[in-house]
C-alpha cells in the first residue's frame, strides 16, 4: 500500500490515498459532492462543473473529478462563492432546457432535476434564448430528444468507450452543439444497436425508448383478443428497484401477480423459451463440433449484439448460431403450440414480452423472425415501461401475493434463469451440451469461470477427452476485442457468449432508472441483481435445461427433437450485412494474441 | 540601361588601404568582367567606415551584407557564390555583438522602428524567408550548431532559465522552466510542438513571424526538441494562413537538404525533423489540450488539466508547446547568452514582446519593443497617435482574453504583471487602439460575441453562460437593457472565468468586466437613458434635419421606409416613429443637414 | 458518380493511403478533410463515408471533426468565396458596413451562396491583415482597406470577368 497523504476538506484533516481524485476522495469521506457528467465507468470529461471546489492556491475553482489529491492540498467545498458560482452552473443548464418536467417521462427520475433542487435553483436569473431541436422518433427502439440534452457527453462516452458502436457524436459546437448519429441521421438510419445504454446513462431524458405502453394499454381493453405476457429472467431481478425495492429482490412472483392483474390472460415466463434456446443451441454446437461445422459458435440471444454483428461483423455471420432469442422462441411457441393446445387462433394472441432490454422492440419487428405470416411478439415493453404501467394502474406491487406462471411455457429450469446475467447463456449451456455429448451428468454445474463482472472471461472444459474452450464477453466494447481476437485466431475458442449490455440483460438497456444516491449501472447493483437469479437457479430442483419437464413434453407433442424441421421453422432464423457499415477505431481492436 | 543587380561598396579608408583594397577593387573589376557582371553590378567607394580592425571591409547591397578581412583570394568566391548566385558567402560576414541590431542598421532611421527593438523579428524584411541561405548568413542555426557542439541539453535549458523567457502565448509561464518538466519525463517519444494557431481578432503577430522568417521558428525547436530528448516536432498552424504555410513548407524543405533537419542534425547522434499539420477554424485550438486533441484528429475541445502536456500529451506522450514568437527567441538567447536577453525588460518580464498595433491609430502594424515600454509609447510614439484628430478612449489588449485599458493607464509598462493589474492581459499581443467613436458596450459584445462563437461547447458556464451574457449585452446596445444586467453580467463573468474548463472561457469574460470596470457609465446611460454616446447603437440614435438643409431631397429618395418627408427647395422632415436608423440619409446628404444624436 | 468525381476520389484515396501509411494514422483526419475539401470544395457525405472506411474511423467521429471545424463545408459552396473579415480592427473600421453592403449587392446571408452559384458569403475570424482594415478575402486574394463603393465594385469586376469568360 502507498503511503497515505494529508487532505484538508473545509478546515478538516484527513489521511488519504494518493493517486485519487479529490471526488474520489472526498467520496470516502461522506463529501458527495454534486455531479453530473461524471460516471465511474466512463472516461473523465471535466466538462459540466457542477463538481467543482475550491483549492488552496489554485487562481480558479478546480473540477474535483478530474484534479488530482496531493499532500498537503487544503480543499473547501461549500463556500459561498463555490455555491454561488455551482447554483449558476446547474441554472445555466435548467435555462436551456424545456420547462415541462410535469408531462417529461422521468419526471421523479431525473438527476437534473434532483440537482437543480439541491442547489437551489428557485428562480431564473439569465434565461434567454433556448435550443430548439425536432424529436427523432424514427428508431424502433431508442428515440432521441436533442432538446432534453444537457451535453453531459454521457452516451457519447457510453455508445463509443464502453460499447465501442460509436453511433453518437456532438456535432457542431458552442451553443449549437447536439449529440447525434452521423450526418445528423435519424436513428433509424445509424449504426444504432438499440442497446439503450444511452439511456441508462443519460441524466434526463435526452434518449428514451420507445413506449408502447399506450398500444398496450388498449390491447389491455380489447376484450376480443387473448393477451399473454412473457418476461424475461433478469426483469424479476430489478424491476422492484422502481418499487423502491433495494436491488436483488427477486420478484417474480410479484410481476406475475401484476401482469394477471393488468389484464393478461396468461403469464408465461421468458426462462421456458431459454430452456428451449439452450436445447436447440447446445445441440446446434454440438452439430458442428461433430460434423467439423464452423467455429467458435457464437450466441444469438442478445437482439443488440445481433444487429452490431450484421453492421459490424458481417464476416462473422456464419460464426453465429442460427437460434432466435428465447423471447422469440416463446413469441413462436405461443402462436404455434399454444395456440394449437388451446384450439386459438393464433392471430386473436396479442404476444407481449416484458423485457431489460429496449433492443428487443428491433427484434421483435425483425421481418425474417416472421413465421406463417405472423410476428412472434406483437409488442415488446421495458422494465421500465411495465414498471410505470404496474403503478399506472393502481396495482400494489410492493405487498402483492405472488403467484406462479401458467402452463404450457411457463415453467423453467435454473439454467433458464441465469440466461439473465453475463455468463449464463454459456453456463447452461455446457450443462446441457455436456450431458448431450458425454450422455453423463454433469455434476458440478455451477461454472465459475465464466461468472461475474470481468469484460472477457475465458473457460474450459473436457468432453469425453476433447477440450472444450469458452469464452464470454459483455457490453459490446469488450466484444469487439474478443471478437478481434476470433478473427486473428479463429481456432482459439470453440463456443462464445457475448451479451450487448454490460453485466448482461440484468444491465439491459431497459432497466429501471438510477433511484436516488444510485448510480446508473452500478456494479454493486448489477452484481445483485445477478445474484438474485444465481439464488433463483440454486433454489431450483430442476438445473438443467433438458430437464424441464414442458421442455421434454413440447419436444414430444410438437417440436419432435432439437433441429428438426419444424425447430428450424420456428426457432431458427438467418442474418444478413446490413447498411450502414460500423466502423470499430483501430486502438478498441488492439488486442494481445497469445499463442 | 540595364538596372545594375547589386551594388558593391568597398571601405577606401585609409586603414583598408593599408589591407589593401585597392588590389580588392581591381580583383573585383576581373572577376566581374569574367563573369559578364560589369553592367549589373556597380563597385562604389567609401570613406572609412570605422570598423578598420575588420578591414578591408565589402559592403553588398542590397542585403547589406557586410564582408571583412576580405582577400584577393576570396574575391572569385564572393562573386560566384553572392553576385552570381545570390548566395552569400557565410564565413567572411562580420558577426555583429547582437542579432537585433542588422535590423536596426536597415531601418533604424524610420521612425516607426527606430523605437523598436527586434530580436523576435530581427530578420524579417532584412532576408528572403524562401531562401535559406540568407538566413545562414545571419548566423542562422548558428545556435542550433552550438548547442549541439558545444552544450549539453542540460545547459540549453539552464540558458533558456537564465533568460527568464516566458511563454508568449498569453500565460506567460516561464519556458524554461516548463522545458525542465517536460525534459526530465522518461517516455520513449516525446513531441515539441508550434502553436501557429493565432486566432485572436486582430493579431497576426504570428502570421508575420513565420512569413517574414520561418527557420528561426524551426531553428527554436530543434534546439528544443535537442534539449528535452524529443525527436519529432509538429508546427499547428491555421488553414487561414497560406502563404505563411507555404514558405513554412519550403523551409522544412530546405532545412532537410542541409541537413539540419531529418536523421543526424548537423552530423551529429541527434535526429529531428518537423512537419505541418493545419487547423481548421476554431479559435479554442488555441488551447494547448484543444491544440493536441486537433492534432490528433478530434474534435478541439480542451480536456482537465493535470495532467499537463509536459507529462501526457500528443498521443499521450510529454509533450513541449510553445507559441510561434517564444520559439523565436530561442536562437538570439543561445546565441546572445540568456544573461544578455534578461537584460532587457522589466524585473519579471524578460526580452521583447510583439504586439498587432492596429484600430484607430496612425502607423498600424507589427510593433516589437522591449518589456517595460509603456502603452502611451507605442500608441503614440510608434503608432504615431489617433488619426483625423478624435480622442483617444482605450486601448484593448490581448484579444478575447483581454481588457480595455482608458486613458488614465495609458503609462502603464507592458510586462504581465502591470497589465494584469491594470485589468487587462498581455495576451498573444493583440493591441487595439480605440478612439471616441467606438461604443464600450458594443465592443464588450464584439468580443463576447466572438468567444460564445468560438466557444467548444464542451463545458457549461463557457457554452451557456457566455451566450446570455452575449443576450444580455445585445439587449442593452438595443436600448432594451434593464435595471440589475450590469449586476448580471457581472456575476455571471465571474463565474465564468472562475469555473471554466480552459483559457478560453477562464478569459472570455475579461472584455466585459473590464469595460464595466472603466466604462461603467457607458454602460448605465445605455440602461437607464437609452443613451450611446458614441452614436454607434443604433436602436438608440436619432437622426434629425437641421437648419442646413437646402431641400435637395436626396434622402427622401434613398430612405427605405418612406420616413422623410419635405418638398422640394424645402427642409425636410424626418419621421422618429417611422425611422428605422439605418443612416443612409445622414450618408448621402451633401450638405451635412442630417444630425446623429 | 461522375467521371470527374470519380478522378478526384482516386487522388483523395492516394492521399489517404500515404497517410495510412504514417504513425498514429488516424490523426491525419483533418488533413484528409481539407484534402477532400480542396478537390470537391466541400464535404459530400459519400466523401467522408469513403474517407471513414478507408481510415477505419466511425463515420460519426468524421461528423463531429466535420461539424466542429468552421473551415469545413458542409454544402457545396459558390466558384468564389468571400470572407469577409470580423477580426476587431475591420470590427472598428466598419467591416459591419461591408457586410451589410455585401448582403444586399449579392442577396445572400452568411453562409449562404448565390442563385448563380459564383459567391458564397462567409464571416471570417481575423485575417491577420488589420493594418488594411476592413478586408474581405475572396478565394485567397484580400482586398483591403474597403468601403462601400470599392466593396461593390471588386464584386462587379470578379462577375465582369466570369461574364466575359462565358462568352
Amino acid at each position: 500500500m502507498s503511503k497515505m497523504i494529508t487532505i484538508y476538506i473545509n478546515g478538516k484533516e484527513y489521511k488519504v490515498e494518493p493517486g485519487q481524485t479529490i471526488m474520489q476522495a472526498a467520496d470516502t469521506l461522506g463529501y458527495k459532492i454534486p455531479r453530473l457528467c461524471y460516471h465511474p465507468k466512463l472516461s473523465i470529461e471535466g466538462a459540466c462543473r457542477v463538481c467543482i471546489v475550491e483549492v488552496e492556491g489554485q487562481r480558479n475553482f478546480v473540477a474535483s473529478c478530474a484534479f488530482p489529491v496531493s499532500d498537503g492540498m487544503k480543499i473547501k467545498t461549500n463556500t459561498a462563492e463555490l455555491r454561488r458560482a455551482r447554483r449558476d452552473i446547474v441554472e445555466l443548464i435548467v435555462d436551456n432546457h424545456p420547462m415541462d418536467c410535469h408531462v417529461c417521462e422521468r419526471d421523479g427520475n431525473c438527476e437534473l432535476q434532483r440537482l437543480a433542487s439541491s442547489m437551489g435553483i428557485r428562480a431564473r436569473h439569465f434565461a434567454g434564448e433556448r435550443k430548439r431541436y425536432d424529436k427523432d422518433l424514427s428508431g424502433d427502439a431508442v428515440i432521441r430528444d436533442p432538446e432534453k440534452c444537457i451535453l453531459c457527453g454521457r452516451c457519447v462516452r457510453m455508445c463509443s468507450e464502453i460499447q465501442q458502436v460509436h453511433n453518437l457524436t456532438q456535432s457542431h459546437r458552442g451553443f449549437n452543439t447536439v449529440v447525434t448519429p452521423a450526418y445528423d441521421l435519424p436513428m433509424a438510419e445509424s449504426v444504432c444497436t438499440a442497446c439503450g445504454q444511452c439511456i441508462n446513462v443519460c441524466p434526463t431524458a435526452a434518449f428514451l425508448e420507445k413506449n408502447y405502453t399506450q398500444e398496450l394499454f388498449e390491447q389491455l381493453n380489447d376484450p376480443d383478443t387473448i393477451k399473454v405476457a412473457q418476461f424475461a429472467p433478469s426483469v424479476r431481478a430489478a424491476i422492484g428497484e422502481a418499487f423502491g425495492i433495494p436491488a436483488g429482490a427477486n420478484m417474480e412472483g410479484q410481476l406475475i401477480a401484476a401482469l394477471r392483474k393488468l389484464g393478461f390472460d396468461y403469464v408465461f415466463d421468458t426462462q421456458f423459451a431459454a430452456d428451449l434456446t439452450i436445447m436447440e443451441e447446445a445441440s446446434e454446437f454440438l452439430e458442428r463440433v461433430q460434423s467439423k461445422g464452423k467455429l467458435p459458435m457464437i450466441t444469438s440471444c442478445s437482439s443488440a449484439w445481433m444487429k452490431c454483428l450484421e453492421q459490424f461483423y458481417p464476416d462473422l455471420i456464419d460464426n453465429v448460431s442460427t437460434c432466435k432469442s428465447p423471447m422469440s422462441m416463446q413469441g413462436a411457441m405461443t402462436k404455434t403450440y399454444f395456440a394449437q393446445k388451446m384450439g386459438i387462433d393464433p392471430k386473436k394472441i396479442c404476444s407481449v414480452a416484458a423485457m431489460c432490454c429496449t433492443a428487443k422492440k428491433y427484434e421483435a419487428a425483425r421481418p425474417e423472425l416472421m413465421f406463417d405470416g405472423m410476428r412472434g411478439v406483437d409488442i415488446v415493453v421495458t422494465t421500465r415501461e411495465i414498471a410505470w404501467m404496474i403503478k399506472s394502474a393502481g396495482i400494489d406491487f410492493v405487498n402483492i401475493k405472488p403467484e406462479q406462471p401458467d402452463h404450457p411455457l411457463g415453467l423453467s429450469s435454473g439454467a433458464g434463469a441465469i440466461f439473465g446475467t453475463t455468463g449464463g447463456v454459456m453456463e447452461a449451456a455446457i450443462r446441457t451440451a455436456y450431458e448431450l455429448y458425454t450422455g453423463q451428468t454433469l455434476v458440478d454445474i455451477e461454472v465459475e469461470s465464466v461468472r461475474g463482472l470481468k469484460g472477457i472471461k475465458e473457460g474450459s472444459l473436457t468432453m469425453d477427452g476433447q477440450e472444450i474452450r469458452v469464452a464470454v464477453a459483455h457490453g459490446l466494447g469488450n466484444a469487439c476485442k474478443l471478437l478481434e481476437t476470433v478473427r486473428q485466431d479463429p481456432g482459439r475458442y470453440h463456443f462464445i457468449e457475448i451479451m450487448g449490455c454490460p453485466g448482461g440483460c440484468v444491465g439491459g438497456g431497459g432497466q429501471p432508472y438510477a433511484a436516488i444516491n444510485t448510480i446508473p449501472l452500478d456494479d454493486e447493483a448489477l452484481k445483485k441483481r445477478a445474484q438474485a437469479l444465481y439464488d433463483l437457479d440454486r433454489g431450483k430442483t430442476i438445473r438443467r435445461s433438458h430437464d424441464n419437464p414442458d421442455i421434454q413434453k413440447l419436444y414430444k407433442e410438437f417440436l419432435q427433437h432439437p433441429l428438426s424441421s419444424v425447430s428450424h421453422k420456428y426457432l431458427h432464423t438467418h442474418y444478413k450485412a446490413k447498411l450502414p457499415v460500423g466502423i470499430v477505431p483501430k486502438e478498441a481492436k488492439q488486442i494481445e494474441v497469445k499463442p | 540601361m540595364k538596372e545594375t543587380k547589386y551594388k558593391l561598396t568597398l571601405c577606401d579608408g585609409t586603414a583598408c588601404i593599408q589591407n589593401q583594397s585597392k588590389v580588392l577593387h581591381q580583383a573585383l573589376e576581373a572577376e566581374l568582367d569574367k563573369h559578364g557582371l560589369r553592367q549589373s553590378v556597380s563597385i562604389h567607394l567609401s570613406g572609412c567606415l570605422g570598423i578598420c580592425q575588420k578591414g578591408p571591409v565589402l559592403i553588398v547591397n542590397p542585403g547589406y551584407i557586410m564582408y571583412g578581412r576580405v582577400q584577393v583570394e576570396d574575391i572569385p568566391e564572393i562573386v560566384e557564390s553572392h553576385l552570381v548566385r545570390n548566395k552569400a558567402v557565410t564565413r567572411l560576414i562580420i558577426t555583429e555583438d547582437h542579432l537585433y541590431n542588422r535590423f536596426f542598421r536597415i531601418f533604424g532611421d524610420v521612425d516607426f522602428f527606430g523605437k523598436q527593438m527586434r530580436i523576435c523579428l530581427r530578420n524579417c524584411g532584412v532576408i528572403d524567408p524562401e531562401n535559406i541561405d540568407d538566413y545562414l548568413s545571419l548566423r542562422g542555426y548558428e545556435a542550433l550548431a552550438k548547442a549541439l557542439e558545444s552544450m549539453t541539453p542540460e545547459e540549453v535549458i539552464a540558458e533558456v532559465k537564465k533568460s527568464g523567457l516566458r511563454g508568449r502565448g498569453g500565460a506567460g509561464f516561464p519556458t524554461g522552466l516548463k522545458w525542465e518538466f517536460t525534459a526530465k519525463q522518461t517516455a520513449d517519444d516525446k513531441y515539441v510542438i508550434c502553436n501557429a494557431d493565432e486566432g485572436d481578432p486582430g493579431a497576426f503577430m504570428d502570421r508575420s513571424a513565420i512569413e517574414g522568417d520561418p527557420h528561426t521558428v524551426l531553428e527554436g525547436m530543434i534546439i528544443a526538441g535537442y534539449a528535452i530528448g524529443a525527436k519529432k516536432g509538429i508546427i499547428y498552424i491555421r488553414a487561414e494562413y497560406p502563404l505563411a504555410i507555404e514558405r513554412l513548407e519550403k523551409a522544412i524543405a530546405a532545412a532537410r537538404e542541409h541537413g539540419i533537419l531529418g536523421a543526424n542534425v548537423l552530423g551529429s547522434d541527434f535526429s529531428f525533423d518537423i512537419e505541418i499539420r493545419l487547423g481548421a477554424g476554431a479559435f479554442v485550438c488555441g488551447e494547448e489540450t484543444a491544440l493536441i486533441h486537433s492534432i490528433e484528429g478530434h474534435r478541439g475541445m480542451p480536456r482537465p488539466r493535470p495532467p499537463y502536456p509536459s507529462v501526457k500529451g500528443l498521443f499521450g506522450k510529454p509533450t513541449l508547446i510553445n507559441n510561434v514568437e517564444t520559439w523565436a527567441s530561442i536562437p538570439v538567447i543561445l546565441l546572445d547568452g540568456g544573461k544578455w536577453f534578461s537584460t532587457v525588460g522589466t524585473e519579471t518580464s524578460k526580452g521583447t514582446k510583439v504586439f498587432a498595433l492596429a484600430g484607430k491609430v496612425h502607423n498600424t502594424g507589427l510593433v516589437e519593443v522591449p518589456m517595460g515600454t509603456t502603452l502611451r509609447e507605442i500608441i503614440y510614439d510608434i503608432g504615431g497617435g489617433i488619426p483625423n484628430g478624435k480622442t483617444f478612449k482605450a486601448v484593448q489588449t490581448g484579444g478575447p482574453s483581454g481588457g480595455c485599458l482608458p486613458a488614465k493607464y495609458l503609462d502603464t509598462q507592458i510586462d504581465y504583471e502591470s497589465l494584469a493589474k491594470a485589468g487587462s492581459i498581455m495576451g498573444s499581443g493583440g493591441m487595439i487602439v480605440i478612439d471616441e467613436d467606438s461604443c464600450m458596450v458594443g465592443l464588450a459584445k464584439f468580443f463576447i460575441e466572438f468567444t460564445q462563437d468560438e466557444s467548444c461547447g464542451k463545458c457549461t458556464p463557457c457554452r451557456e453562460g457566455t451566450k446570455r451574457m452575449y443576450e444580455i449585452l445585445t439587449r442593452i446596445t438595443e436600448g432594451k437593457g434593464q435595471p440589475g444586467d450590469i449586476e448580471k453580467l457581472e456575476r455571471l463573468g465571474e463565474m465564468i472565468k472562475r469555473s471554466s474548463l480552459c483559457g478560453l472561457g477562464q478569459s472570455a469574460p475579461n472584455p466585459v468586466l473590464s469595460t464595466i470596470k472603466n466604462f461603467r457609465e457607458e454602460y448605465e446611460e445605455h440602461i437607464h437613458s437609452k443613451k450611446c454616446r458614441a452614436g454607434q447603437c443604433a436602436a438608440m440614435l436619432s437622426y434629425t434635419v437641421n437648419v442646413k438643409c437646402v431641400g435637395c431631397g436626396a434622402c427622401k429618395r434613398i430612405c427605405p421606409v418612406g420616413a422623410v418627408e419635405g418638398t422640394r427647395k424645402e427642409k425636410h422632415l424626418i419621421l422618429q416613429d417611422k425611422c428605422i436608423r439605418c443612416g443612409q440619409c445622414y450618408e448621402v446628404c451633401k450638405f451635412d443637414a442630417i444630425t446623429k444624436a | 458518380m461522375t467521371e470527374l468525381a470519380q478522378d478526384k476520389m482516386a487522388v483523395l484515396h492516394e492521399f489517404i493511403a500515404e497517410a495510412a501509411a504514417k504513425e498514429y494514422a488516424e490523426s491525419y483526419l483533418i488533413a484528409v478533410l481539407h484534402k477532400a475539401q480542396e478537390l470537391f470544395g466541400y464535404l459530400p457525405r459519400q466523401v467522408m463515408d469513403e474517407v471513414a472506411e478507408a481510415l477505419q474511423i466511425p463515420t460519426a467521429h468524421i461528423w463531429g471533426v466535420a461539424t466542429f471545424y468552421h473551415y469545413f463545408n458542409l454544402e457545396p459552396i459558390g466558384k468564389h468565396v468571400i470572407s469577409v473579415c470580423m477580426g476587431t480592427a475591420c470590427y472598428v473600421k466598419g467591416a459591419t458596413k461591408i457586410l451589410d453592403v455585401l448582403k444586399k449587392e449579392l442577396g445572400v446571408q452568411i453562409g449562404q451562396t448565390t442563385e448563380d452559384r459564383l459567391f458564397t458569403l462567409q464571416e471570417a475570424r481575423c485575417l491577420g491583415a488589420c493594418g488594411i482594415a476592413p478586408v474581405i478575402m475572396i478565394d485567397d486574394k484580400i482586398y483591403g482597406e474597403l468601403d462601400a463603393k470599392k466593396t461593390v465594385e471588386v464584386i462587379n469586376q470578379i462577375r465582369k470577368a466570369e461574364g466575359d469568360g462565358q462568352k
